[in-house]
């Protein structure tokens, strides 16, 4: 979760911060208060908690890559799994599918690929959750393998909020988005274990100001991981398979 | 635009706490650095509710304000807007106090 240190929704804090739950919303009530304490998220990072072990139990590491639409997710992976693919074995979990062509652009390469279908579903088309991930974790041979790379919705609002029980967060920002995308989308990008600034290829053709992009992303997320990539000319992809197979 | 999956996972809590008795209103706390749209959210409850014993339900957020404490120096300031540095020290080792919750707190009853 970056370099921030969480605490639980309000409780066990002893900074002397306190919700009041009383009866402070100013209208009469007649009938009877219950109190339920319940974190919303809680059903979903129960999930998350499962997948997590299931991953640790098979000896996985599992890296949810979020990005906006376009920004080079699918590119990236399939340039991921040229590298990878005599060393490392790994699973994919597809999220983001437009069309049949996307998962065809990460075939051939030996990886296992999982596909979820949210284009239809009720409020799913904006993020995976963990549940969603469950169900494609199922259908992956996790014994026999190293990692699995989760590609998110194209999103930078709601995949922030929702863990899937994955080890690390990673995120790509494509230098065609601009500056301000930090400041816009805080949540996202200080979340962040990892980002990639992907499509650097490009920046000669842009007027784009790379400093002070960097400057807002560590004003959000300080100290996080930015290592700069192509998944044109294959900048930056050895940095980035470094760092997804540390520790192993 | 997350709100309609989070309504329908409150729907599930309240039903579960209520325990089919009637219910008047629903307290949740949202703190500010949760991309919640409160007015999405009561719209989306409204859709969520439809035809359901939760039917006429009010959605009541209380919100609360970020908060962060300086590792090193132990100041404790309410931000404004996204900018994690300590204003006495400058570091930016910050550790968040507030503003992360999202629960639901309350369901006020109707008389039966
Ligand atoms: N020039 C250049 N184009 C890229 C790069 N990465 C992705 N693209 C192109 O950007 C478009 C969107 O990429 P895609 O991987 O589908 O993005 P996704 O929606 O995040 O999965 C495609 O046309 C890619 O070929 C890059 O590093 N350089
Ligand atoms: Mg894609
Ligand atoms: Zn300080």
């Amino acid at each position: 979760m970056g370099r921030f240190h969480r605490h639980d929704d309000g409780h066990g804090n002893d900074d002397g911060y306190g919700h009041g739950h009383g009866d402070h919303t100013g209208y009469t009530t007649g009938g009877e208060r219950v109190e339920v304490l319940e974190r919303i998220f809680d059903e979903n990072d129960r999930t998350a908690a499962a997948n997590r072990a299931d991953l640790d139990a098979a000896g996985v590491t599992c890296v949810n890559l979020m990005s906006s639409p376009g920004a080079g997710k699918t590119a990236v992976l399939r340039e991921t799994l040229r590298q990878l693919q005599d060393r490392v074995r790994v699973g994919i979990v597809e999220g983001d599918i437009e069309t049949s062509i996307d998962a065809d652009r990460l075939a051939g390469f030996g990886a296992s690929i999982s596909l979820l279908n949210t284009s239809n579903g009720f409020g799913g088309e904006c993020h995976l959750d963990a549940p969603m991930v469950r169900s494609a974790l199922a259908r992956l041979p996790l014994d026999a393998l190293d990692l699995v790379l989760v590609e998110n919705v194209g999103n930078l609002v709601c995949p922030a909020e929702f863990a899937v029980g994955e080890h690390h967060r990673a995120m790509i920002h494509a230098v065609t988005e601009g500056e301000e995308k930090p400041l816009k989308y805080p949540v996202m990008f200080r979340s962040a274990d990892l980002v990639l600034v992907n499509k650097i290829d490009l920046l000669p053709h842009l007027d784009v100001d790379l400093a002070l992009f960097h400057r807002n992303l560590q004003a959000v997320n300080p100290g996080v991981r930015v290592i700069e990539t192509s998944a044109r000319t294959g900048q930056g992809i050895d940095e980035w398979c470094a760092w997804l197979t540390a520790g192993r | 635009m997350h709100e309609l999956s989070i309504c329908q996972s409150i729907v599930d809590a309240v039903e579960r706490h209520a325990a089919g008795r009637p219910v008047r209103a629903v307290h949740l706390t949202v703190g500010a650095l949760r991309q919640i749209v409160p007015d999405t959210l009561t719209f989306c409850w409204e859709l969520v509710t439809e035809a359901t014993p939760l039917a006429g339900s009010q959605l009541v957020v209380d919100h609360v304000a970020a908060v962060v404490r300086c590792l090193p120096c132990n100041r404790r300031q309410t931000l404004t807007e996204m900018n994690l540095v300590c204003d006495v020290c400058g570091g930016s080792d910050l550790s968040i106090v507030a503003g992360e919750e999202f629960l639901i707190t309350t369901l006020e009853l109707a008389e039966a």
